[in-house]
This record gives structure tokens, C-alpha cells and sequence, in this order.
């Protein structure tokens, strides 16, 4: 009895830690005073003052464009690539997963440095062009870590039957592979699409002139001094986050419950 | 099946955009420019084990270390709780306990600075309970303190994926033959789980090793950690080359650590991941 | 999953319909690249200059001239103009890293007062228009500082221990301590380097943070009692908490000039020079001068300032504060040594 309090407790305490830095930005994004440890009354501005601040916006817009666009180019060379890899000899397979490994293994700064070498090397304008290249490079991996396991999982024998079955390969990889191997490529994709929204140190070293995420700007912003305004933004990432995994979850669970009645 | 060749746009990407640049920065690390021209060197590598960086790297192990044990103390409990609650919970707890991590990390850290300044709340709160306020921002404990709230999940969610596929049986088994609980605990659960403890650890490590937010956001630019080293060369001093030489030391490091764990991995599971 | 085609269509439209998003992002006009310093303008003057010209600027800032060197010095980026200070406009013009201005586009470079012309770092007036000027200076919260300030030393006085701030910027933290040793702000002398490093070090366990733009908001609510700060900062931060004070102190300070600049990087150099023309326009630097509170080298944005600022001596000291006063100089390869003093004093304990 006192081990499942105690359990209790410490969990409670946990979480406790992980979420009362976000609720408190929360609360005092209605806060109407400036001040961080002062109660000034209710007010909404500092979401008016938000979305019309230009620099925001812009690092918002870009934020999602990248992570969108380099989620579904990692997701399509990913994917693909798992399915080659998949068919690899041993030695092959494991040399292109030592390389796999090394974006996912080396740190943000080592991987964010060395891209920027090289596109000053090769005098590719830093910008929305580069930071595409930097995102996809470090989101393929992952979506491959998705992917792979699930081929590996998959019965060979299906493939062979289509093909019995007079499927030309595209048919075959089209109507029995992908369908089988969707769970994780929506896995990956997701992961890839949050890994570039997360990403501050790649990115960084990568952007130039005119293009920035909301991690830089809030970081330039975090260093000029707090800003209401960067509460307000927090509250609205913090719910888009949870709504969005509740309805991912929502979802997952209904896709086991089918299973599981099927 | 004859598909192969889908692999490679695959190659062809990681080749120019992870081996070429790594070329790019190991040719950086070993040559020096001066006004002969580029010439060969290993100064940049000899100059990183000068005592000024060789202490930089020693307070960035020894904050990453802190970091990181207190993770694990943190997280392998938690750990356990999340995978021995009824599964109807379980989704949910680990839903929560991601759902922090997948809002922007530098939110999170800002999230700490006005916590922790003279006149944020927690200082307000101590001053209205009549206690002395206490100076919390910009010290080591802010940036450990950044540290672990950033990386805990890093380190609880291996080890609780570890933790859920031990077999119940085994456990009961040794339930049965007699063991108590802390015995079962360090006999059949802690050694079973090792391998997530140890992914968890490479992951809290890694990070916290090379930050360079997390210190000058909270440590307010006193602590220069590896990180901050790097960063520094490339974007203040200019000094590339032994930014390279920092990045392959590094680099080298991180790769051999985990071909480490890598084999440790594989002896446990006999094929490893793949 | 029979959706699944379905679904796989819909993506790549959605892929395509972003790439268009895209690539269409820009509607005709020319952008210029503005890099400033942080909190260096007002920035309403820039959707201003936009409106009137027809011309979009991507505004960004840094904190040091240092970052700002080596962010346009390996190229890669398009920067249309730049505000370097004195040291580093010389140092630009001497890597060959700057246009030459076209006068003639600027007309507005009449307005400026003819004591800012042919300077030191820009000895022909080729390459810069001076935007700000101003000191290096001590700012005080006079509820925590009982005594008199007027030296450097109060900077390494233990009372104050965890109260100080100090600039995240070599040459001007170097430079406090080159001042409080009495030695030149541009000395090339190992030996006068070597203590400055050691008393910096020795300062460090009573420093709160090395910051830049950070310490404003700090000082104003009163997280520490001493700060090195620039003077138009500290203008407008005693204006917004009257408990604070600037002083230049007695060992003297550094004099700075920032310039507008077209770094070679500059892809629209004819835009550039109409946006320092604006910037120079009277109405224009005046309202520029009041938001920023730094002192303005433009004559008639001067003469529009009210009394109580024109006559302020923090934003507009007197000669005999100036004489004290020296202007940073490029170091050239010096730069080496100063790049690793500066490092072992954030690496120190």
C-alpha cells in the first residue's frame, strides 16, 4: 500500500517537473504585465502582438514548410532506400547502415558545422535551399530506423506469390509492400516532420539571409531579453502538440483494436 | 526480389551530404593556412590538448556526467512505474511523458529562464514565505538543471521499451524460487534492462556533452563547454581549422563510444538490431 | 488499404502545391538583406522605408562585430548592409570585403557633422556613412551602489559578487580591464595582455553573466547592480528605471563610431544605398535617435531632439569626457592573441 503511494508520488512529482515550466509560460501569457513574477490581470494582446509580429510569422511559416516538405522527401528516399537495403547481402546492408548511423550518432553541432563547410565549399547560397538539404539529411535515417523493421517482419512469400500471380514488381511492391510497411513509414514520416520542427543547432549553422525557424528567432529573441510574446507562442505550440498526439494516439489505439478484434 | 537500385538516391545523398562534408572538415582539421599557402599540420590537434582545453572538455564530461546520472536516478524509476502500470494508463503515461519533449526544445529552455531569474517566480515565491532569494540563474546547477530537463525523456523511454519486453515469467519465476523483491530487482529486472540503461545513457551523454544552448542561454556565457568551443571558432574567432580539429576529435569519440555499445548490444542479442 | 493511392496522391499534391508556396513566395520585388545589431533600430522605420520604396528588407541583427564579421566573411549569405563599428570597418576595408558608396546616391550624407568625416578607419570616406556614436560606460543601480562611482575597479569590488554583468564581446570586455590597468585599448603588448587576462580571470567568480542585449531588460528590473554597457543603451534603460545612473570613468573609456556599410556580399547595392540615403533622411534619423537613445552624428536629427536629451550627458558627453576616451583600432593578426585571451577568460573557472 505505502509502495503504490510512494509510486504514486514520485511519478506525480515527475510530471510535476516536466510540465509546470510549460503551464506557468502559460499562465502568464495572459498576464498583462510585463513582469514575470507579477499577476497584472487578464489579457489576450500578447497573442494580438504575436501574429502580427512579422519575425514570428515568418520563422512560423518557414518552420512549417521545412518540416513538411523535408519530411516527405526524407520519407520518400527513405523508404525506398529500406526497401533496397532490405535486399542486400549482409556485408552491403551493414555498410549502408554504419552510414545510416552517423547523422543519428553525431552531434547536432559536428553534423550542423560540417554541412556548412560544405555549402560554402560548393558557394551554395545559405538559405531555404540549404536548410531543405540539412533537414532531409538528418531526417532520412530515422525514417529508415522505421521502416526497416518492419520489412523485416514481412513474409517474403507474399511478394513472391503476386508475382506468381502475374503482378509485374511495381504492382507487387506497390499493392503488397507499401500497404504492409505503412504503419512505419507514417512513423517515420512523423518523426522526420518533429525532428525538423524541433531542430535548433542544424539549422542554425546552416540558414542564411531572410530565412529563419522559430527555434532561431527564439533563441535570438531569448537573448534580447524575455518576451511576452514568446509565452503566447509557447501556449499555442503546447496545444497544437497535445492535440495533435491525442488524436495520433486516438487513432493508434483504434488501429490495435482492430487488430485485435480481427 | 531485384530492386536495388531505389537505394541509390539514398547513397548518392548520404555521400554528398554526410561523407563529403566530414572529408571537408577532417581536411580542415589537419591543414593550417598561412601566407605560404595551405600546408599540412597536426597543430590544430595538438593545440585541443593544451590544459585550456583540455579543462574545457573536463567540465563538459563532468556536467554531461552529472546530467546524465541524475537522468538515470530520475528516469529508471520512472521508468518502471511507466511499464508496470495497467496498460489501459500506460499509452497515456508515455504520451505525457513525450509530449514536453516534442514541443520545441528551445521553448523548453526558455521556459527555465524566467523561472529561475532574481525576480522570476521562483524567487518570488521565496521572498513572499519571507525566505532570502537565492541566486539560480547562471550558475552550473542552471545548466544542469536545463540539462536534465531537456534529456529525461531520453533516458526513460529506453529504458521503459527495455523494461516492458522482459518476460513476466522470468520474474515470477525467481518470485517463486524464493528471491525478494530487491533481490528479484538486481538478479533478474536490473540486469535484463541494462541495455536500455545504456542506450539511455549514450543518449542523455551525447547531447549534454555538446550543447551550446543550453549554457549560454542559462549559464549566461560563463561555462564554455565543448560546444561552445566549436561554436566559437566558427562563429566569433574564425578560426576553422581547429573548430575542425574540435569537431573530428569529437566525432571520433561519439563513434567509437558507440561501436562500443554497439558490440555490447550485439553480444546480447546475437544479431544486434539488425 | 485501399485509400492508400489516394492518399499518396493527395501527399505529392500537397508537396507540390508547398514547392509552388515556395517558390512564389516573393512578389516581384527586390529584397534587401539589413544585418544590425540587436535593438539598433527602430523597426518601424524599416516597414516605413519598405511602403515608400516598394521594396522588401529581411531585417537581422547580431550582437558582436565579431559575429557579424564571420558570418559575411566566408560568404554564403547576401547581407546588403551592415553597421560595423570603427575597428571593423577598417579591418573590412583592408580584407577588401566592402563597396565603395556611391555619394551620389546618398545625398542625405550632407546632414552629417563634418567631425565624423574622414576618420581614422575610413581615412578617404569611401566606404562608410556614420549611423551612431557613443562611449563604453559604467550603468549603476543606485539603490544597491551606496558609494561614488567613477572607476573601473568598482568592478572588482567583492561587495558586489554576482551582481555584475559584463559584455559577451572581447574587445570591449578585454578592453575594461586593458583601462583599468591604464593601458591602451589597442595595446599590442604581450605583457599588458597577459594581466588584463589575469584580472579578468580574477573578476570572473563576482561576474553574473557575460551579455549583451540580455542585461537591459535585467537591469531595468533590478537583477544586478552593475553593468558595462554602451551609452544609448543605458539612455534608454535609465528611462525606463530612474534608479540607474551611467558614469565614463576616470581611467577612461572607449569612443566608438558604427558606420553603414555594403559588404562585397551585396547583391542589390543600388537598394542598399537608398536605404542608408533614408536612414540619413532628417525626420528619419531623428525618430531612429530617440527609440534607440544613441547619439546621433546626423546634425539636424540633433537639432530636433528635445533639450533634455541633447543636453544629456550620457547620450552627449562633454569634451572632457571625450579626451579621455580612445577608439578602438584593428588589431590585424593581433586578433590571434586577443581571440585566445578572450577564450581562456570564459574557459577559467
Amino acid at each position: 500500500m505505502v509502495g503504490r503511494f510512494l509510486k504514486r508520488l514520485y511519478g506525480s512529482l515527475i510530471y510535476i517537473f516536466l510540465y509546470a515550466p510549460i503551464l506557468i509560460l502559460i499562465v502568464f501569457s495572459f498576464n498583462d504585465s510585463r513582469s514575470r513574477g507579477q499577476w497584472g490581470g487578464f489579457t489576450l494582446k500578447w497573442y494580438k502582438e504575436l501574429f502580427t509580429d512579422s519575425q514570428i510569422m515568418s520563422a512560423l511559416y518557414y518552420t512549417i514548410i521545412v518540416a513538411i516538405i523535408s519530411a516527405l522527401v526524407a520519407t520518400l528516399i527513405g523508404t525506398a532506400a529500406s526497401i533496397g537495403i532490405h535486399e542486400m547481402n549482409r556485408k552491403q546492408k551493414s555498410l549502408i547502415m554504419n552510414l545510416t548511423y552517423i547523422p543519428v550518432l553525431n552531434a547536432d553541432i559536428v553534423t550542423g558545422i560540417s554541412l556548412m563547410i560544405l555549402f560554402i565549399f560548393i558557394r551554395l547560397d545559405l538559405g531555404l535551399v540549404t536548410l531543405l538539404i540539412a533537414h532531409i539529411t538528418f531526417n532520412i535515417p530515422y525514417v529508415i530506423l522505421s521502416v526497416l523493421p518492419r520489412l523485416q517482419q514481412l513474409d517474403n512469400n507474399l511478394y513472391e506469390a503476386a508475382l506468381d500471380l502475374g503482378a509485374t514488381p511495381w504492382y507487387a511492391l506497390w499493392r503488397v509492400i507499401i500497404p504492409e510497411i505503412m504503419p512505419g513509414i507514417i512513423t517515420g514520416a512523423l518523426f522526420a516532420f518533429t525532428l525538423s520542427i524541433d531542430d535548433f543547432v542544424i539549422s542554425f549553422f546552416t540558414t542564411g539571409s531572410g530565412v529563419s525557424n522559430l527555434s532561431i528567432t527564439i533563441y535570438s529573441m531569448a537573448r534580447r531579453g524575455i518576451k511576452p510574446q514568446i509565452n503566447a507562442l509557447s501556449t499555442i505550440m503546447f496545444i497544437t502538440v497535445l492535440l495533435l498526439l491525442l488524436i495520433i494516439d486516438s487513432r493508434a489505439n483504434r488501429n490495435i483494436d482492430r487488430k485485435e478484434n480481427a | 526480389m531485384k530492386n536495388r537500385w531505389i537505394t541509390y538516391p539514398y547513397i548518392v545523398w548520404m555521400i554528398l551530404f554526410i561523407v563529403v562534408p566530414i572529408i571537408l572538415v577532417l581536411s580542415y582539421s589537419i591543414t593550417l593556412e598561412s601566407e605560404q599557402g595551405l600546408s599540412f599540420t597536426l597543430e590544430n590537434y595538438k593545440r585541443f590538448f593544451d590544459p585550456l582545453y583540455i579543462n574545457v572538455l573536463i567540465h563538459s564530461i563532468n556536467l554531461a556526467l552529472i546530467s546524465t546520472t541524475i537522468c538515470l536516478i530520475l528516469g529508471y524509476p520512472m521508468a518502471m512505474i511507466i511499464a508496470r502500470a495497467p496498460i489501459a494508463y500506460r499509452n497515456m503515461l508515455v504520451l505525457f511523458f513525450v509530449i514536453p519533449m516534442w514541443m520545441n526544445f528551445l521553448l523548453r529552455t526558455y521556459a527555465w529562464m524566467s523561472l529561475l531569474e532574481r525576480s522570476g517566480l521562483i524567487n518570488r515565491l521565496l521572498t513572499s514565505i519571507n525566505l532570502p532569494s537565492l541566486n539560480l540563474m547562471y550558475t552550473n546547477g542552471a545548466v544542469i538543471l536545463g540539462m536534465v530537463y531537456n534529456f529525461l525523456p531520453f533516458m526513460v523511454l529506453p529504458i521503459y521499451s527495455v523494461l516492458i519486453k522482459i518476460d513476466k515469467n522470468l520474474i515470477e519465476a525467481a518470485q517463486d524460487l524464493g528471491a525478494n523483491d530487491l533481490k528479484v530487482f538486481l538478479k533478474v529486472t536490473l540486469p535484463l534492462s541494462l541495455p536500455g540503461v545504456f542506450s539511455g545513457v549514450i543518449m542523455v551523454f551525447m547531447p549534454a556533452i555538446t550543447t551550446f544552448v543550453i549554457p549560454r542561454l542559462l549559464g549566461g556565457g560563463q561555462f564554455t563547454l565543448i560546444g561552445n568551443l566549436i561554436e566559437q571558432q566558427f562563429l566569433s574567432s574564425g578560426d576553422w581549422n581547429f573548430g575542425s580539429a574540435i569537431s573530428m576529435f569529437m566525432l571520433v569519440v561519439i563513434l567509437f563510444s558507440s561501436g562500443l555499445m554497439g558490440r555490447y548490444d550485439k553480444d546480447r542479442e546475437g544479431m544486434g538490431l539488425w | 488499404m485501399k485509400n492508400l493511392k489516394k492518399r499518396f496522391i493527395m501527399f505529392s499534391f500537397v508537396v507540390l502545391v508547398l514547392f509552388t508556396l515556395t517558390g512564389c513566395g516573393g512578389d516581384g520585388k527586390i529584397t534587401i538583406n539589413v544585418y544590425n545589431w540587436g535593438e539598433y533600430m527602430d523597426e518601424t522605420l524599416v516597414d516605413e522605408f519598405e511602403e515608400k520604396y516598394g521594396i522588401n528588407v529581411n531585417y537581422e541583427v547580431y550582437d558582436t562585430n565579431e559575429a557579424m564579421y564571420q558570418k559575411i566573411k566566408p560568404g554564403g549569405v547576401n547581407y546588403d548592409v551592415a553597421f560595423p563599428s570603427d575597428y571593423m570597418i577598417s579591418k573590412m576595408i583592408r580584407e577588401d570585403m566592402l563597396y565603395e558608396i556611391d555619394f551620389n546616391n546618398v545625398p542625405n550624407y550632407k546632414y552629417i557633422d563634418d567631425k565624423f568625416k574622414y576618420l581614422e578607419y575610413d581615412p578617404n570616406n569611401q566606404y562608410s556613412v556614420p549611423y551612431m556614436w557613443g562611449t563604453v560606460g559604467i550603468l549603476y543601480n543606485k539603490t544597491m551602489v551606496k558609494e561614488p562611482v567613477d572607476s573601473w575597479n568598482i568592478l572588482w569590488d567583492e561587495k558586489y559578487e554576482k551582481q555584475i554583468f559584463m559584455k559577451d564581446s572581447q574587445r570591449e570586455t578585454i578592453g575594461v580591464a586593458l583601462q583599468k590597468l591604464g593601458y591602451s585599448l589597442n595595446t599590442r603588448n604581450l605583457d599588458e595582455l597577459e594581466e588584463a587576462k589575469e584580472e579578468l580571470i580574477k573578476q570572473k567568480p563576482l561576474v553574473l553573466a557575460y551579455v549583451v542585449d540580455e542585461l537591459k531588460d535585467k537591469m531595468i528590473s533590478g537583477e544586478a547592480a552593475l553593468a558595462v554597457t554602451w551609452a544609448g543603451d543605458a539612455a534608454v534603460i535609465i528611462e525606463s528605471n530612474p534608479d540607474l545612473a551611467y558614469v565614463v570613468p576616470r581611467e577612461g573609456s572607449n569612443f566608438f563610431v558604427d558606420g553603414m556599410v555594403i559588404p562585397k556580399t551585396s547583391k542589390h547595392k543600388k537598394e542598399a544605398e537608398m536605404f542608408i540615403n533614408f536612414i540619413c533622411e532628417p525626420e528619419i534619423a531623428f525618430k531612429n535617435t530617440v527609440h534607440i537613445g544613441y547619439s546621433t552624428p546626423h546634425m539636424e536629427a540633433k537639432k530636433m531632439l528635445p533639450e533634455e536629451v541633447a543636453n544629456n550627458p550620457v547620450a552627449y558627453p562633454g569634451d572632457d569626457i571625450l579626451e579621455k576616451c580612445q577608439v578602438y583600432k584593428d588589431l590585424g593578426d593581433m586578433v590571434k592573441v586577443y581571440d585566445r585571451i578572450w577564450t581562456e577568460v570564459k574557459a577559467a573557472k
